[in-house]
């Protein structure tokens, strides 16, 4: 039993959102979370807040506060199941809704970095146990028996020795007025009854019947629609505007330019202004906006190369160099191999200069991945109401804390003055940290003083930017004559970020070890997308340790795990980012779940193995062959991510993260000409279809007793090299440069 | 602007616009069913799925004028409480990610079962093709399908 401080409040949640009830029109209250359906539910006549995540009905229905954005990682179901917990709730009873941006009770109201869950382990439990102690206590305090001897199960408090027994609902009032406990204590792992059992989707029913959910079915009386036009290429800025034609349109409220950010502004890490100043047409309906932006003459011109200050994620401040001019791709992987030869050195063992002399044999080769464009099912947008002291925002993102201070500082208010609501959302993979969205949203709605929401089309979705960077990587690889791996180099950069994990795998397991480092400047704006840089690394050095143990004569998986060994009893170097018996455990676990090792007829087999985000996943791809094209068979999955709170859905991410990461390796890129995006809708960016899919994947979790880690994010890296070592065995064809179909495979 | 009249989940309904506002549009902005999702607007990734006369159609590109008199079935009238064997044999695979996809796979499929009961494999992955799901949920669709399917011959 863990036994912790509680850090809540008497009544926390003070800020009650002025949604609440009223958000949707069709009769749908905004806050009527979800299950069970609440047409299908009795209302309590009263609830009782216990604390800011948590009520309780005199009915016994249990409303949870789900406080971090849902963005298909299901949070809204596994967050909520870990307060239910340790509250001791009958699952049945609990309604669930999505908390408002609160920073006053909640903490870490962000979904990136796959921290949802690892953040939340404790708080939530907290809050859970901290109610289930109030209504203890209150319990005792009503039965006149010591509390210790109350006990509870499933919403029911018990005292055994006389006989006494009431709901969760009956003792809700009286819960209400206990003290706040200093400590609480959590259950042993042992005593979970809720988690590590599978739970549906919450919101599951609401989905298939096509209720209001998402940001776009978000509607408020007399609100009006907005697009925005942006420059048709990265490196230009508007020059003039003709709206003349536009503004005549039918159901054509107005049209203006704004800026998104003050002059001075000194940007956020998720704040982007690749396209400072844009045309923004205002009007009744999606359909007659859509025409009128496509009566605007607008012309653009080239800018100057320039730097702009920012934060970081971490909160330093950074100087970035934004470089004028169109760019092509074709250019790009003239600058990447340019800028590859001023890398810096970031990780050195040994003396690997000189084994490389030395060495019986050496390997090296060369990877790469283009520019990738997030393409959320939903597009972005956002709802905002901005009025002369308030604004109210409606919609989906990624980072609501971090958002609230640019809209506060845009639009001149204070912080509580900002309202952000989050929807269910479409998609976020990354590209919702990034809100310009919201302030755009807001400045349009403060400028026409009316209640708005701002719609992008896919093709201004795509052509925006915050894409996933461009990377290039050079591996080498230095054996001795009994084939043993005694020198390693990677050399990796991107445009305008570099892969590079220094401290990883195979980091701390070859003697001599060199890591480097370099950047190439760019004005294509770029941003984290789902398992950011590992979604190439991995992919490029999973391929590349394959080929070298070929050339050792080893079997892949063995050759692994023997580096491990070596990573594990007698470590190179100061500082290794990962547990080397974790990464064996799974590589392990995938080894005998596929059977690693038996020859099937027509199935050619791949295998790599990651680490990121606190988690640990090997794959195993078949490939069969069928006229001259591979089909992925099974996808075989070991995953090491802690304690499984919710398997059922786990096991969908991470098929998803499978399905995602073979799609994006074979068939996804976005290229320029000049400054524009080749590809602005599904015609030309290409996205794994079902015909594409895997026919089959098998999910196994390592048994696990440490606390939850990543799983949004670390299945999609090692499939990309488990499906480029199945394609070299099935084809004979190494490959090195993403999308692979670019090299005329097509999986079917 | 001209005024037509629709009959959209068994409800004859008049809207005004212009013809050749997409029936998706008309559907969101104007009749409030906003099940029917926007993904592409181009025919690319079957989120506007529904039924026209019982054919799957993109209502991103079908212009309200040439509905006529046919019947319009959104996601919202699939089934009067949710329960059409597709509706449950998602559920029951607990399909959805993100979610925003399904509206579409869940049309589309039900028009798949009511012409082809019992389809193979390969005909569920040829009819299902033009919907995308970048959650990657397509093993789980076809797991559902077949789970429908057999619950709709038993
Ligand atoms: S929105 Fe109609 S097919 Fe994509
Ligand atoms: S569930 Fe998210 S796009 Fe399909």
């Amino acid at each position: 039993m863990t036994k912790m401080k509680t850090s809540i409040g008497r009544r926390t949640f003070l800020k009650t959102s002025a949604l609440a009830g009223g958000g949707f029109m069709l009769s749908f209250s905004w806050l009527a979370g979800c299950k069970p359906a609440p047409d299908m539910v009795e209302l309590p006549k009263e609830w009782f807040e216990l604390n800011g995540y948590l009520k309780i009905g005199d009915n016994g229905l249990v409303t949870i506060m789900s406080p971090n954005p849902e963005i298909g990682q299901n949070v809204k179901t596994s967050m909520p199941m870990l307060v239910a917990e340790e509250l001791d709730v009958d699952w049945k009873n609990v309604i669930v809704e999505q908390a408002p941006l609160n920073t006053s009770v909640f903490t870490r109201q962000l979904a990136g970095g796959s921290q949802s869950i690892s953040q939340g382990w404790k708080s939530l439990r907290m809050a859970g146990a901290t109610a289930r102690n109030m209504l203890r206590e209150a319990a005792a305090k009503t039965w006149g028996v010591p509390v210790d001897e109350i006990t509870t199960e499933a919403s029911m408090l018990y005292h055994k020795a006389s006989g006494k027994s009431a709901s969760y609902g009956e003792m809700a009032s009286a819960a209400a007025k206990v003290e706040v406990p200093k400590e609480v204590e959590l259950k042993n792992n042992s005593d979970f009854k809720i988690i590590g059992t599978s739970r549906n989707n919450v919101d599951g029913k609401k989905i298939v019947t096509g209720q209001p959910l998402f940001g776009l079915d978000y509607k408020q009386q007399g609100m009006l629609i907005a697009m925005i036009a942006h420059p048709p290429a990265f490196g230009m800025r508007l020059k003039s505007v003709d709206d003349s034609q536009a503004r005549a349109m039918p159901g054509i409220k107005d049209v203006f330019t704004i800026k998104t950010y003050p002059e001075d502004y000194a940007q956020q890490w998720c704040d982007v202004d690749s396209f400072p100043e844009l045309v923004v047409v205002v009007g009744n309906t999606t359909w007659e906006v859509m025409n009128a932006r496509k009566a605007l003459k607008l012309e653009w011109e080239q800018f100057q190369d320039h730097e702009i200050s920012s934060s970081t994620f971490w909160g330093t401040t950074v100087k970035i160099k934004v470089p004028g001019g169109l760019e092509n791709s074709a250019q790009h992987n003239q600058v990447m191999a340019t800028a590859s030869k001023s890398a810096k050195v970031v990780r050195k063992d040994g003396n690997p200069e000189a084994v490389f002399k030395k060495a019986a044999k050496v390997v090296e080769r060369s990877y790469s991945a283009p520019f990738l464009a997030h393409n959320t099912m939903e597009p972005m947008n956002f709802f905002a109401n901005v009025t002369s002291d308030k604004a109210e925002l409606v919609g989906p993102i990624q980072t609501p804390e971090f958002m609230e201070k640019s809209i506060a500082a845009r639009l001149g208010l204070p912080l509580e003055k900002i309202d952000i609501q989050m929807t269910r959302q479409g998609g976020g993979f990354g590209r919702r940290l990034y809100g310009h969205f919201l302030v755009e949203a807001a400045v349009i709605s403060q400028k026409i003083n009316a209640p708005v929401k701002l719609i992008y089309t896919r093709e201004d979705d795509m052509s925006f930017g915050v894409y996933r960077p461009a990377y290039h990587a050079r591996y080498k690889a230095a054996l001795d004559e009994n084939n043993k791996l005694i020198g390693f180099h990677v050399n990796a950069g991107g445009i305008p970020e570099s892969p590079l994990f220094a401290n990883r795998f195979p980091a701390g397991a070859v003697e001599n070890y060199l890591a480097e480092s370099w950047t190439a400047p760019s004005n294509i704006s770029v941003g984290a997308f789902r398992a950011p840089a590992s979604n190439f690394i991995a992919g490029a050095e999973q391929s590349f340790l394959d080929e070298v143990a070929e050339a050792a004569g080893k079997d892949p998986i063995q050759f692994r795990l023997e580096l491990l060994d070596r990573a594990l009893n007698n470590p190179v170097g100061e500082r290794n980012d990962y547990e080397a018996k974790r990464l064996m455990g799974v590589l392990e676990l995938v080894r005998s779940k596929s059977n690693w090792g038996q020859d099937m007829p027509n199935i050619h087999r791949g295998v790599s193995a990651y680490f990121c985000h606190d988690s640990y996943v090997a794959h195993v791809i078949d490939l069969a062959m069928e006229n001259g094209k591979p089909r992925v068979e099974k996808v075989h999955c070991a995953v090491d991510c802690g304690i499984v709170v919710n398997p059922i859905a786990a096991t969908n991410l991470v098929e998803g993260g499978s399905v995602d990461g073979i799609g994006h390796a074979m068939y996804s890129g976005l290229t320029f000409t000049n400054g524009t995006p080749d590809q602005t809708n599904f015609n030309k960016y290409r996205l794994i279809r079902h015909k594409e899919a895997p026919k089959a994947i098998e999910v196994h979790f390592v048994e696990s007793t440490v606390d939850p880690t990543g799983l949004g994010e670390p299945p999609f890296p090692p499939v990309i090299g488990a499906l480029a070592n199945a394609l070299y065995k099935a084809t004979g064809k190494r490959h090195y440069s993403q999308p692979y179909l670019g090299e005329t495979i097509t999986l079917g | 602007m001209a005024t037509f009249t629709l009959t959209v989940n068994g409800k004859k309904q008049a809207v005004d616009v212009d013809p050749n506002t997409p029936v998706l549009w008309v559907l969101r902005d104007h009749l409030n069913l906003v099940g029917t999702k926007f993904g592409c607007g181009m025919a690319q990734c079957g989120a506007c799925t529904i039924h026209v006369d019982g054919v799957a159609t993109r209502s991103c590109m079908l212009p309200v004028s040439s509905v006529g008199d046919q019947k319009v079935t959104t996601i919202e009238g699939l089934s009067e409480k949710g329960d059409h064997p597709v509706q449950k044999a998602w559920l029951e695979h607990d399909v959805p990610q993100c979610g925003y996809c399904q509206a579409g796979q869940i049309m589309n499929a039900a028009a798949l079962l009511s012409e082809t009961p019992n389809p193979t494999d390969e005909q569920i992955e040829t009819a299902m093709n033009g919907n995308i799901c970048r959650c990657g949920t397509y093993v789980r669709i076809k797991a559902a399908i077949k789970t429908a399917s057999k619950n709709l011959n038993a």
